[in-house]
């Protein structure tokens, strides 16, 4: 029973990262109705970003500071101005198409630019373990997964209590509904796409000293967050948390008790089962639209 | 000119374009420069370019510079074999790589068809059986490796059951298989054996199956990142029983990624950087100062196998591939005639090599040397 815990446990917090992409997706689905398939490497391009400013001699927090200020500019200003906004009037097509040449540009860059290896990260937390009911819990799992629950759940707050945060989902609802009722629409779609930056810079943060800083990190966890958005829903916030959490968790029970080699096929699994039998997802509501 | 003048001239002509008249001797590299084995191919293609720099500017082999080229294989068989053919096709006097024991297993075909003498840094010990006249290692292979592993686990650790974790690929497999046999004939007992992927990122399962086993030790045999990450959280989940590899575990490489987590971690090494050695110092400063980092055992290899190819250039007394292949096959170097070797050394019929080896135990985020264990020819 121990084991199991201690594989939920990890699992949960695994987890709580795939969800901190994972609503970056639905964020952005939301709110312009772009898919980023380089949400990936959204991730991956600040843990170099903070590596670069720690290289420099900057501590972890300034760091992160000055990535997140550089990650509003070019993750989300830069990203809109020059590939969302152009792009989006031709459809979404194109704009799924020019996400995945980001990925692919980005991933590559970062090889030939900075490194092919892995590099080490510092942890924002402690090595201490804690021995909970025979569980053993690190300091680094708790502390993930509080901060990772606390910026969910923060941002779906925003998104609920705030002025702003109501204008932005009006926007996404209805964008000319929203500008007649006077809402300031690209600034509410720019203010969605720094959210998104910023969520991928504090997930880089939270995911790197797990994952090492690699040009590659962002393929995997950008794939499961994308599954997870769809098993959560992808027009939910909360749907983003749940279906990261139930990822991260039925991976470590499959590859402890079934084999590791179909770990990465449990998100897919689920992914095709839920596209079966519940399409817009577990917390997703169902959209009609008229023709 | 009557006929026969024009018979010789014409024959002399071929000659002359059937042997190359080498202006340098080109040494092609294929490394893993990315993918899963880019930090041993990065390793490997440094040794190799510091060798080549140091013996440029001692003048070359046989008065001859070496020209040094280096392609990524991307940590993939088919593009490996690919660069082959095409290092083949460039003129390559001796091929440098892969590192990755599949990407080996699958290239090899192509410098043997073209006789190239083929260095290569991969430790499953399957690559040396195939009576490939041409594939040379530049560190032991497993069969060698192995038997030392099982005896310090049976001996120094008094272990009676182990569990196996190995990570699914050529060099892993052949790897698990070759403890496995050696361990047997020890008397110790693999009680889990632990499969993990290629780039596996959570160790949580595996390291969770490793504790249930209650192994008296832990016999990891992993990649250089995969083995940072197993280190992790096996630190992460308390492990607390003997962690003990082959090579990679203890590598530098490893012990920057792992950081606290490699402390205590203990491995039987081919090459170790803080070998008790004045050559090895050398190596290690230099490698230092030229690329501003400390090498891991492949860097060793890349730049030890450079020196092996020197030697047998100088055996030989020519520049000819079939001839210093067949010099490279009961080769016996010394370090104190050539020093870049670091250790004394000497190649058996397959391509094998033999050498001292250590067991070393990191603490304090550095490698210890615990024992030196000889040569196995050494003690014949």
């Amino acid at each position: 029973m121990t084991d199991f815990l201690q594989l939920v446990f990890s699992g949960v917090a695994t987890g709580s990262i795939y969800a901190l992409a994972a609503l970056g997706f639905t964020l952005l689905w939301q709110a312009s109705g772009t898919i980023n398939f380089a949400q990936g490497e959204f991730v991956m391009l600040p843990a170099f970003c903070m590596l670069a400013f720690m290289a420099a001699g900057a501590p972890l927090w300034l760091a992160f500071f000055a990535t997140c200020a550089v990650a509003v500019l070019v993750l989300g200003w830069a990203f809109k101005r020059g590939i969302a906004d152009p792009l989006l009037r031709h459809g979404l097509m194109p704009v799924v198409v020019a996400t995945i040449g980001l990925a692919i540009a980005a991933r590559n860059g970062v090889r030939a630019g900075y490194s092919a290896e892995a590099h080490p990260f510092p942890s924002l937390f402690g090595d201490q373990l804690f021995n909970i009911a025979g569980v053993t819990i690190t300091l680094a799992d708790m502390g993930t997964l509080v901060l990772a629950l606390a910026l969910v759940l923060g941002t779906q707050a925003f998104l609920n209590k705030t002025v702003t945060g109501r204008a932005m989902q009006a926007v996404a609802q209805n964008t000319e509904s929203a500008t007649v009722l006077g809402i300031n629409v690209p600034r509410m779609v720019f203010y969605t796409f720094a959210i998104n930056a910023l969520l991928a810079t504090a997930a880089a943060l939270l995911v790197t000293p797990t994952y090492l800083a690699k040009f590659d990190i962002g393929e995997g966890l950008g794939n499961k967050a994308f599954f997870a958005a769809i098993i959560g829903g992808f027009n939910n916030s909360r749907g983003a948390l749940l279906g990261g959490v139930i990822v991260g968790v039925c991976e470590n029970l499959a590859a402890a008790y079934i084999s590791p080699a179909y770990k990465d096929a449990v998100a897919l699994v689920l992914f095709m089962a839920v596209i079966l039998f519940k399409p817009q997802g577990l917390l997703g509501k169902k959209i009609e639209r008229k023709v | 000119m009557n006929r026969i003048h024009k018979t010789l001239l014409a024959t002399a002509c071929a000659l002359t374009l059937a042997t190359p008249a080498w202006a340098q001797i080109k040494l092609s590299g294929l490394y893993e420069l990315s993918g899963a084995g880019a930090t041993a191919g990065t390793n490997f293609k440094n040794g190799v370019e510091l060798a080549v720099k140091e013996i440029n500017a001692a003048g070359g082999i046989l008065g001859k510079k070496l020209e040094h080229t280096a392609a990524d294989t991307q940590s993939n068989p088919g593009v490996a074999k690919g660069l082959t053919v095409k290092a083949v096709d460039d003129g390559a006097f001796a091929i440098f790589g892969p590192v990755f024991s599949g990407s080996i297993m699958v290239s090899m075909a192509e410098s043997r068809k073209a006789e190239v003498p083929n260095f290569v840094g991969g430790e499953a010990a399957a690559i040396t059986k195939q009576g490939n006249p041409y594939v040379f290692r530049t560190s032991f292979t497993q069969d060698t490796a192995m038997p030392k592993v099982a005896r310090y686990i049976a001996g120094g650790l008094k272990a009676k059951t182990v569990a196996v974790l190995f990570v699914n690929n050529d060099f892993g497999k052949g790897g698990r298989d070759a403890i496995t046999k050696a361990l047997a004939d020890v008397g110790v007992k693999v009680v889990a054996d632990i499969s993990t992927d290629s780039g596996q990122v959570d160790f949580s399962a595996p390291v969770l199956k490793a504790k249930q086993s209650n192994a008296d030790a832990l016999f990891v045999y992993t990649n250089e990142e995969e083995s940072a990450r197993a280190l992790r959280e096996l630190r992460k989940q308390g492990y607390n029983k003997p962690i003990v590899g082959e090579t990679t575990l203890t590598g530098q490489k490893v012990i920057e990624l792992a950081g606290d987590a490699a402390n205590g971690a203990t491995a039987h090494v081919g090459l170790t950087i803080d070998a008790p050695n004045p050559l090895m110092l050398k190596f290690k400063a230099n490698f230092y100062r030229a690329y501003n980092y400390f090498s891991d055992h492949n860097g060793i290899k890349g730049y030890t196998g450079v020196y092996i190819l020197k030697a047998a250039i100088e055996k030989a007394g020519k520049l000819d591939k079939k001839a210093v292949a067949a010099a490279l096959h009961g080769l016996n170097v010394k370090a104190a005639k050539e020093p870049g070797v670091i250790f004394d050394l000497s190649m058996d019929a397959n391509g094998d090599l033999d050498r001292e080896s250590f067991m070393v135990e990191v603490k304090g985020g550095k490698q210890e040397v615990r024992e030196v264990l000889p040569a196995l020819n050494a003690k014949k």
